[in-house]
């Protein structure tokens, strides 16, 4: 296993000491096989202890490790370094703000996150002597994909929309009230059309389509927010046009 | 959170973006054609005479201008915004009342043929 | 430790410059400034139309002139990049399960494509035999 000097250049910030962030450049020597969250840990045991990053799993499943790589959204994990040439670029997520180096504040994301309720409500309570709440597989497969979201913000961080609109409840929030509004043992979406048809829900999404095209575990919520734009424009007509038919 | 009243004028613009994705194609190139001295039956004054006499011909055309207004309005409005321009309320009301007035306009026009 | 957390600027109108993605989402949204104008020229047809032959017969050589031609080469260009965008998106808006497969992506696209050809063929036809 080969060893080759890689330059990173970091964007710190220190809340304590920094008016603002600035780039710090670090020449350290890596392995062939090793991510960019490798090169920072081999980074901070090594040369810089105070460098701040989150992560945890370091096989994308956590989500923690987000990060504009070559200013791209990347999961630092599945970045292998020898798919860069020359100096990396690593940055925090864009539009968060950033709470110390490569940690960004994302209050914002988890308050969104609640408010879409992305739980199962049942469309009546059964007690658990009748059993299973039953599904099919063919109704399981209409909300599988987005089951797979990991919560990583990457999205976030590709939407230009969540950049120039912070009320906006942005890509993976609404990606999962759609999961739950598909899914057939689910009554909820009344509940939560409150949130994401507002106008600061899906009407603010004007279709980049970067949240799907970033997101790590292919996901994509660029279609959930149309189907949602869709499903919530036949709502608005049968509720205007039809106002003898019952919600 | 009230929800929005923007299904109205989304849906009209999928509709718009549906339609003259089908047709302005078509529709460039029987133009473009005619401008280089082929002028297509359906071109001809008597061809689009005839075309705009019968009422479905007027229904067709003027279902392409409305929602080909329509879309290129909605669409306008949201560039403009990705522009800068954060007067949206009045962008849209001008955008909107734009699209309405050149179709009231086409179906005047269409009502003389 | 204090907590200070850095905002960073957004540019409100320059925010697409410098990425390839936002560059072509931008490209796709302008389609709507020709596809409007081109509509505009549509409703000019339908007013001459109305005003008579002779009336009609000055547009049709009014868009026989450089500009027209010129405007009607960028416009189709334009029409075509809404087109291929518009349709390259439609299994996101619009998936089909059927059992408990969905059908691929590429399916829903090509029958919009073949259904496209297929309008362009008829229109072309009937144009012509008109």
């Amino acid at each position: 296993m080969g060893e080759r000097p890689v330059e990173l250049e970091i964007l710190r910030y220190n809340p304590e000491t920094d008016r603002e962030p600035r780039f710090q450049r670090y020449s350290v020597g890596c392995r062939e096989e090793w991510v960019v969250l490798d090169a920072l840990n081999h980074i901070k045991e090594t040369v810089d202890p105070t460098l701040s990053y989150r992560w945890s799993c370091h096989m994308a499943v956590c989500g923690s490790c987000g990060m504009m790589i070559n200013g791209e959204p990347k999961l630092a994990c599945k970045s292998f370094l020898r798919d860069y040439v020359g100096v990396i670029r690593v940055e925090p997520l864009a539009y968060f703000p950033i709470e110390r180096d490569l940690v960004t504040v994302i209050d914002d994301f988890m308050d969104k996150l609640a408010r879409v309720k992305p739980y199962l409500i049942p469309k009546r309570e059964q007690p658990v002597s009748d059993g299973e709440y039953r599904q099919t597989p063919a109704e399981l497969k209409k909300f599988k994909q987005y089951t797979l979201c990991i919560n990583c913000m990457l999205c976030y961080a590709a939407c230009p929309q969540y950049g120039l609109i912070p009320k906006y409840i942005g890509p993976a929030a609404i990606a999962l009230a759609h999961r739950y509004n598909q899914d057939s043992r689910d009554g909820g979406r009344d509940q939560r059309q409150e949130e994401i048809a507002a106008t600061e829900g899906v009407w603010d999404c004007s279709f980049v389509g970067a949240c799907s095209e970033v997101c790590p575990e292919h996901v994509d919520p660029a279609g959930a927010l149309q189907q949602v734009k869709i499903a919530s424009t036949v709502d608005w007509y049968r509720e205007h046009l039809m106002p003898w038919k019952k919600k | 959170m009230a929800k929005s009243s923007k299904p109205v004028v989304w849906g009209l613009f999928a509709a718009g973006g549906t339609v003259t994705a089908f047709v302005t194609p078509v529709l460039v190139l029987l133009t473009l054609l005619a401008a280089l001295g082929h002028v297509v039956g359906l071109l001809a004054y008597d061809g689009l005479h005839a075309f705009a006499s019968h009422w479905l011909g007027k229904s067709l055309l003027f279902a392409i201008v409305f929602l080909s207004l329509w879309h290129a309005a909605h669409r306008l409005r949201i560039t403009l915004h990705d522009l800068g321009v954060r007067s949206d309320t009045p962008v849209a009301v001008v955008a909107y009342a734009a699209a309405l007035a050149g179709s009231v306009a086409a179906a005047v026009y269409l009502l003389r043929i | 430790m204090s907590r200070r957390p850095y905002v960073r600027e957004v540019s409100k109108s320059r925010w697409f410059l410098g990425q390839p993605r936002y560059l072509r989402y931008m490209a796709r949204e302008l389609t709507c400034v020709f596809i409007g104008a081109y509509s505009v020229l549509l409703l000019v047809a339908l007013k001459r139309l109305s005003e008579g032959r002779e009336a009609y017969e000055a547009f049709l050589q009014a868009l026989a002139s450089p500009a027209g031609i010129v405007f009607q080469a960028v416009t189709l260009a334009f029409a075509l990049y809404h087109t291929v965008t518009w349709f390259n998106v439609t299994p996101k808006a619009m998936p089909i399960q059927i059992g408990e497969a969905f059908v691929p992506g590429g399916v829903i696209i090509g029958a919009h494509y073949a259904g496209w050809a297929a309008v362009t063929v008829l229109v072309l036809v009937l144009a012509e035999a008109l």
